[in-house]
């Protein structure tokens, strides 16, 4: 699936996914004002960075271990709108959690994507773990692994690369930097410029690469790929994003931004910034580009009337899936 | 039938479940060519190689981390930590991310894994190498915790672990390594894990341990013995989930019970036992539920005149036992 450039088909389908997201991102919003939805992380302003990344990748056999903000990259993974907002609204057919978790957390039902935990950057130490089992299966697989630059000042952000490293795992640490860890701005999270300089502490490339453009971060993340296919193990990329929204919609950013920070914002918005280029290019018309709008919105429209209307899950399944304990009495796997 | 030390029964044990089945790795630090610490993983590397006994950097976390991601992505991994003064930093990968990987993804994921952990004191570890660690982990839903204090109970606990499908924290006591030894059956076998074990029977109290006050409390039963006092042992073997119904059922016919731990007393092992026997005995019982551990300090002083003053011994287990039975 990936090919050697973005075709301009190409480009103009990652626009629609883009857009559709951002549609599904206030949507969520707009449920959590309504008392809806208890909590959601908005993806605005990454969704450049996480749709050029996926398709750079093998959906059919790659790992994707993703935090609180992968919006985008979820629906560029297939998830529908309707699978989405089910765990937004903590709803029974949830796929991921069946809503045991916050929403985006738990398992895909489709592809091999997974988000244990709320905890910043465990999932960093176990996406080596995924990597050095693809290894002893021979399996070809590469490891997708997120974090934010909040991650980066964790302690598994460091045992993972360094790991790794180590052993040359077919990992690709992908950070989306957008420079705030909640309220704790980069130069509070760090003594150095950029979190992909990091990469040289443990043996292995990081890249710096603007998060806004597609173009660009599937062309950086094509060339990991390659690398980690080709047994030469991790890289680390940098995607410089910002984030539009504050933290969550339980956080207000005007109390630690200044209003000229967040309105400087607007001009690195990635749907703004890639219209403007289809448009250039002449792949997207003005029209065109409203019906997109349009048909996003509506997706959405349907979406959230269907799970709207979905029940909750009752008391009867809390108690399933805590241990499997028919394998406790005689090693049930034999 | 051979006789093994426990450490023998450990190493047995882990070198036939990697022939048995391709997907178990050994990793962990020194675990390759020198074996472990305690040499537990002796000449693993020799018959499977680097790729499956795997010498990891010093960083607990990344060593349960790893080991997590590698079992949700088929393999079966059987991690060590050196000492379990070291499992702190390793705490989240287990207690917050492994316990939760199958209730948090509804079932869709598992992580057969097992974390081997030596632990326990009476071997001049001082602060740092003889703690018990066992309460936070049983403390756990989602998790499994085995303390086997025999060669026979660790070679069936611990293919039982490396065999069941979520992560199990396998408790192995240094002080028992090369002091225990017992016959172990060559063939494989598995013993249930939640299944307590009655040790020695008896009708006149009950002791409820586990672990290296195993061996402490059948040496006191001895000494009880002369003295016209009849001692059952009930070996918990797992710690979580705890085997309520033969503590209950043990208390009950005995009518006392003697709780006998390592560990600190306070939000432990024996509070949970005491409380069990509390809630399903009451009737049955004709003395108070005894606890007997070591004094609320940080375990465990590095003097060996301090070190056995906090350790629990069969000479004050004898006490407890004659004080109990005399009520």
């Amino acid at each position: 699936m990936p090919t050697d450039q973005l075709s301009g088909a190409r480009l103009l389908e990652l626009y629609r996914t883009m857009v559709l997201s951002r549609h599904l991102d206030e949507r969520v919003w707009l449920l959590n004002r309504q008392g809806k939805a208890a909590i959601a992380a908005s993806a605005q302003g990454h969704e450049a960075a996480q749709v050029a990344c996926v398709e750079a990748t093998d959906p059919s056999k790659d790992h994707y271990l993703i935090y609180y903000r992968q919006f985008t990259a979820m629906i560029a993974l297939g998830t529908e709108p309707e699978e989405m907002l089910r765990g937004f609204l903590a709803k029974e057919a949830d796929p991921m959690s069946a809503a045991r978790q916050f929403p985006l957390h738990g398992a895909h039902p489709r592809v091999d994507l997974f988000n244990f935990s709320n905890v910043i950057a465990t999932q960093l130490p176990q996406a080596a773990g995924v990597a050095l089992a693809d290894r002893l299966k021979g399996s070809d697989a590469v490891t997708i692994v997120y974090f934010g630059d909040g991650a980066s000042s964790q302690g598994d952000t460091h045992e993972a690369m360094n790991f790794a490293g180590v052993h040359k795992l077919p990992v690709i640490f992908f950070c989306e930097n957008n420079r705030y860890a909640i309220s704790v701005p980069l130069e509070k999270q760090m003594g150095i410029e950029s979190v992909a300089s990091r990469a040289a502490g443990y043996g292995f490339p990081g890249v710096q690469v603007d998060g806004t453009d597609v173009v660009a971060v599937h062309e950086a993340t094509k060339a990991a790929v390659e690398r980690a296919r080709a047994g030469d193990g991790p890289t680390l990329i940098e995607a410089a994003v910002e984030r539009l929204l504050p933290h969550t919609t339980d956080d207000d950013h005007t109390r630690y931004r200044s209003a000229d920070d967040i309105a400087r914002m607007a001009e690195r918005d990635p749907i703004r910034i890639l219209s403007d280029l289809l448009k250039r290019r002449d792949l997207l018309s003005v029209d065109e580009d409203e019906e997109i709008h349009s048909l996003a919105k509506q997706r959405v429209n349907v979406a959230t009337d269907a799970v709207d209307a979905e029940p909750y899950p009752g008391t009867e399944t809390m108690f399933d899936h805590v241990v499997d304990i028919s394998t406790y009495d005689s090693g049930g796997n034999s | 039938m051979p006789e093994l030390t426990v450490i023998e029964a450990v190493r047995e044990t882990m070198q036939a479940e990697m022939r048995r089945d391709e997907t178990v790795i050994v990793l962990g630090e020194d675990v390759g060519n020198r074996g472990g610490v305690f040499l537990a993983t002796d000449g693993l590397i020799e018959e499977f190689g680097e790729s499956r006994v795997i010498d990891t950097p010093l960083a607990e976390s990344s060593i349960c981390g790893v080991a997590l991601g590698a079992a949700v992505n088929g393999m079966r991994p059987v991690a060590e930590i050196q000492f379990a003064d070291f499992v702190w930093p390793a705490i989240n990968q287990l207690v917050g991310e492994a316990s939760k990987v199958r209730y948090g993804t509804n079932g869709a994921k598992t992580a057969p894994m097992t974390i081997r952990v030596p632990y326990g004191g009476g071997v001049r570890g001082g602060l740092y190498h003889s703690q018990s660690i066992e309460v936070l982990f049983a403390h756990t839903p989602g998790l499994s915790v085995v303390a086997p204090a025999t060669p026979y109970d660790a070679k069936g606990l611990l293919a039982s672990a490396i065999r069941a499908n979520d992560p199990v924290i396998v408790l192995e006591h240094k002080r028992t390594y090369r002091l225990v030894k017992g016959e172990v059956p060559a063939e494989s076998y598995t013993i249930p894990i939640g299944k307590a074990e009655i040790k020695r029977p008896g009708s006149d109290l009950t002791i409820v341990t586990y672990g290296l006050m195993l061996h402490y409390a059948l040496n006191a039963a001895e000494m009880a013995a002369e003295n016209g006092i009849d001692v059952e042992i009930l070996d918990l073997r797992t710690l979580r989930p705890l085997d309520a119904d033969a503590i209950a059922e043990s208390a009950s016919r005995t009518g006392k019970a003697l709780i006998v731990q390592e560990d600190t007393p306070a939000v432990s092992i024996s509070s949970e036992v005491a409380a069990i026997i509390g809630e399903r005995c009451f009737f049955d019982l004709d003395g108070p539920i005894t606890r007997l551990g070591p004094p609320e300090l940080p375990p465990m002083p590095f003097s060996p005149v301090q070190e056995a003053a906090f350790m629990p011994s069969p000479e004050k287990i004898l006490t407890a036992i004659m004080k109990l039975a005399k009520i």
